[in-house]
């Protein structure tokens, strides 16, 4: 494989990569508190484009199941007919959901942990009158 | 009913909380005592649930929604998470019945939503602590965060910014923890950790599963405060307020060392993550730094709730290196270590609650005069400053000796000194406090300065704390000496059989 | 601290770069994601639990229990923003009214001597901004729209996108539109806070006790089975019926909650004027 072709067919990878480490790199180094609980959003947000990436499947539809049972394709007519709608579904043709809904659940302890940092930020506003990291600093140095 | 325990252990606080919740609304005399019986069902249950496994020698598994293992969530209750799930409820218990009155006077009007978040945090742990499923110890895992970001966050003036120091380090910790859960799910499929014990000894070899081990642990020490990322434990416990730093200090990084133990144990395997990897090595070198610098630090501080804070750094270090030693003495060390070490910052914590309430301060020098007017509390402290230094007959001298035993028999000496170090470290800051609280009054005596009342001396009037605080606490300080007394059973019965049969 | 962060960020994205080089390819069919567990879920959803939504079906049944905790997340955190933030009420130290025939703002200094909030003298914030006619009525219009739509969302969950989650974020946005297009004072009158607080917490308890509930009728925790005889179905639709039910209770938390945070955030705790 030549590394052309590694960075394409894996372009999510490297999407979740770059945005993790956008993320970090924000909440290590920024000053403002404002701008590293942005970071941490979006930290976490890559990791949910991680999971949801490694839900596709190629050629697969959404996870739903149109009427209950699989497309009515030749094959698969027989199974309907007999009234079993269920046995036709083949697990290639619907996308993995079980990614999608774990990160559901990663979305909502995102919003969470956001809805409690912002709460938390504004304290410390409310005490310091700043949100700069190296003001607080002094001022906490100055007693 | 005995079968539904385990769901039970988990539920009857969570629908309390939502009761609590509530209630904070409608009726707020109601509150505290459905916490309480929440937690005293809560605690009976995992009681109720050691003896049987004890007595059985078998693994509960209870299916939630009914469906089986890889499909489902399943809990398991053996040895080693019943053991913890009885320390996590009866430590949340205590800590709960001897706070009322700091609540009260700390937080009025919100103390509805205090107890719910305080029931909330314990659910966590305990979730944490039974679940069979890897993805679901990360939900129980924020569960047990956000609330205690919650509890922390209230408290002295510079508390909102070391939770948000917090909050930043334990989310990344957090995240790093599902970010391994994602590379072992692609590697494998599966997010059951005994589907993937079974499927992982298979792909020894990947990289992949290499990198999930590597992430989740980093994971993990950030939320438990190993060394480098030790930051946001001193300044986020040092400025809780007392009834919520009785709960957070003594469980989070236990139950941490516990995710931190099984997840190396039964999800790696013993065989993969010593033979295989040989993570060991280095990871006892962290535990030494850890321990090093956390005992050094403590002896740096006036504020003994710092100190503290910096001890328990120091014992995080303990139950780490005495695991990764790798043998089978080093690990029921930090095994048997996990139970004292909740017990006795149980009871230090607690103790710093009383002197809070009692002097208003938590710098060491007014600690003066107190044995003279506090009597019986100073006798717990005594006890718990002898269980920290490690003197027997009290609970920490026996983890300690499994600790050191097990560092001599894996020829890690650098670690047994370690240990030794930090005892003596120990020895001299509570014995500074011990002679500040004794002798400071008959130096002023010596001085000739003014007698004011409340002196040490004959003349001492009695002023112990409440009954409330006073009786929880001394009961905790007893509990030092009888699990001391005890915790050769508690090695043989229990942690005997949590460790896998392959270790020596 | 940057230089740090510099060397973590280089440090950590190489380790993920070098791993991710062992990954199958995006979108690979044969994947171990894609062929131990998943296929179960897709293969056996409608003979288990009727609803044709996969991820509905995983999320709400086969997950349940998950799906249990991350309502009481959101709840946890409606709880934390409530205890951080909010201030005893009679700490306002001064309050704004407008003399409306003649335009003049009045500040006052001690609030027992304002006057009533009436056709004259009209409470304002301390910034005031003249009240705009489109976007109150615009948001007056939309705001039931918004809120069929939301129920819609709920209660289609198992056929299409959407469920517990998405229809209470909408049915959330809808308030929180309420309150920004006029102001919080109004809103709060409406949906007190007492009340959110309350329907947050019984919104998670629909979840918790319909789980208890069929821990009382003999079965496991969450077995919406169980309730088989109570909805008088056969087990599987019983299983469809307690998803809907679980839904629905996740969409009254996170309507609830979401007004909880927003009230609290928006105005720091102490609910008189919001964004």
């Amino acid at each position: 494989m030549d590394f052309l072709t590694v960075l394409i067919s894996r372009a999510n990878y490297w999407a979740y990569i770059i945005l993790m480490m956008i993320g970090l790199y924000a909440m290590i180094a920024k000053n403002n508190l404002v701008k590293k609980i942005v970071g941490m959003s979006i930290f976490q947000t890559a990791v949910i484009l991680f999971y949801v990436s490694i839900g596709a499947k190629q050629g697969a539809t959404i996870p739903i199941l149109l009427h209950g049972h699989a497309p009515e394709t030749g094959g698969n007519l027989a199974h309907a007919a007999t009234g079993h709608g269920t046995a036709a579904v083949q697990a290639v043709n619907y996308i993995n959901p079980l990614p999608h809904v774990l990160m559901l659940t990663a979305i909502v302890v995102g919003v969470a942990t956001l809805g409690v940092a912002l709460a938390l930020a504004i304290k410390v506003y409310k005490e310091y009158g700043t949100l700069e990291e190296n003001e607080i600093n002094q001022r906490l140095r100055r007693g | 009913m005995v079968n539904t325990l385990p769901a039970l252990v988990i539920i009857v606080p969570l629908l309390a909380a939502l009761v609590v919740a509530a209630a904070g609304f409608i009726n707020k005399r109601a509150c505290f005592p459905i916490a309480v019986g929440a937690l005293s069902v809560s605690f009976l249950g995992a009681a109720a649930l050691l003896v049987r496994v004890v007595n059985t020698g078998v693994a509960i598994e209870y299916r939630f929604a009914g469906w089986a293992a890889p499909m489902g969530i399943v809990y398991v209750i053996d040895h080693l998470s019943a053991l913890v799930l009885v320390v996590i409820t009866a430590v949340a218990l205590v800590n709960l019945v001897s706070s009322k009155q700091t609540i009260d006077r700390e937080f009025k009007d919100k103390e509805g939503a205090f107890l719910s978040l305080y029931v909330l945090f314990t659910a966590g742990l305990i979730g944490m602590t039974a679940t069979g499923d890897a993805f679901n110890l990360y939900v129980l895992l924020e569960i047990a965060s956000l609330s205690g970001y919650a509890l922390i966050g209230l408290g002295k003036t510079r508390a909102p910014l070391a939770t948000l120091n917090y909050l930043f380090l334990g989310t990344i910790g957090a995240t790093f923890y599902l970010l391994g859960v994602g590379y072992l799910y692609i590697a494998t499929g599966s997010l059951n950790m005994a589907d993937l014990a079974a499927i992982l000894p298979g792909m020894q070899n990947s990289g992949i599963v290499l990198f999930a081990f590597i992430i989740m642990l980093s994971g993990l020490f950030v939320k438990m405060a190993l060394f480098p990322v030790h930051g946001w434990l001193p300044g986020a416990y040092s400025q809780s307020s007392s009834a919520a730093a009785g709960l957070i200090a003594p469980l989070t990084t236990k139950v941490t060392v516990y995710i931190m133990v099984r997840i190396c144990l039964n999800l790696f395997s013993v065989d993969y993550t010593f033979h295989h990897l040989n993570a060991g090595d280095i990871l006892v070198w962290v535990a030494i730094a850890t321990i090093v610098f956390g005992s050094l630090s403590a002896l740096a501080q006036t504020d003994y709730k710092k100190m503290l804070t910096y001890i328990i750094i120091a014992e995080v270090g303990y139950m780490v290196g005495g695991f990764f030693l790798g043998n089978r003495m080093g690990m029921s060390g930090a095994i048997l270590h996990i139970v004292n070490d909740a017990v006795m910052t149980l009871c230090l914590f607690m103790a710093a609650g009383i002197f809070l309430w009692k002097t208003g301060t938590e710098e060491r020098g007014d600690l003066k005069g107190l044995f003279g007017s506090m009597p019986f509390t100073m006798a717990g402290f005594v006890l718990a400053g002898l269980s920290i230094i490690g003197v027997p007959p009290t609970c920490g001298f026996f983890s300690k000796w499994y600790l050191v035993s097990g560092g001599i028999a894996a020829g890690q000496y650098a670690f047994v000194a370690a240990l030794i170090f930090s005892s003596l470290i120990n020895a001299v800051l509570f014995f500074r406090l011990f002679e500040i609280s004794y002798f400071e009054p008959f130096a002023d005596h010596h001085h000739g300065s003014d007698k004011s009342a409340g002196h040490g001396g004959a003349g001492a009037v009695i002023r112990e704390a409440p009954m409330a605080m006073l009786v929880p606490f001394l009961f905790v300080s007893i509990m030092l000496l009888v699990l001391g007394i005890y915790s050769g059973r508690i090695v043989t019965n229990i942690i005997h059989f949590a460790i896998p049969a392959g270790v020596i | 601290m940057k230089l740090i962060g510099k060397l973590t960020i280089f440090l950590c994205g190489t380790l993920l770069i070098v791993f991710a080089n062992k990954f199958p390819d995006f979108g690979d069919p044969h994947s171990p994601a894609a062929t131990h567990l998943s296929p179960y879920f897709i293969e056996h959803t409608m003979a288990d639990t009727s609803v044709p939504n996969i991820v509905t079906s995983v999320l709400a049944d086969y997950r349940g229990y998950d799906t249990m905790f991350e309502t009481t997340v959101i709840l946890a955190a409606g709880l934390a923003c409530f205890f951080l933030l909010r201030l005893p009420e009679e700490e306002e130290k001064e309050i704004y009214f407008r003399h409306v025939p003649t335009g003049v703002t009045i500040r006052i200094e001690e609030c027992g001597a304002a006057p009533e909030d009436s056709e004259v003298f009209q409470r304002i914030d301390s910034q005031w901004v003249p009240c705009d006619i489109i976007i109150r009525s615009t948001s007056r219009l939309l705001i039931p729209f918004i809120q069929i739509f939301a129920l819609y969302v709920v209660a289609h969950g198992h056929h299409s996108p959407g469920g517990g989650f998405q229809g209470g974020v909408v049915l959330g946005a809808a308030v929180i539109l309420f309150a920004i297009s006029h102001n919080l004072r109004t809103t709060v009158a409406k949906i007190g806070e007492k009340s959110a607080a309350i329907m947050s917490a019984a919104g998670v308890f629909i979840y918790a006790g319909t789980g208890a509930l069929c821990l009382v009728l003999g079965e496991s925790f969450l077995n919406y089975g169980a309730l088989a005889p109570i909805l008088g179905t056969d087990r599987v639709m019983a299983r469809s019926h307690g998803i809907l039910i679980v839904e629905i209770g996740v969409a009254l938390a996170v309507m609830s909650v979401m007004i909880w945070i927003y009230y609290n955030l928006s105005s720091a705790g102490k609910q008189d004027e919001g964004l």
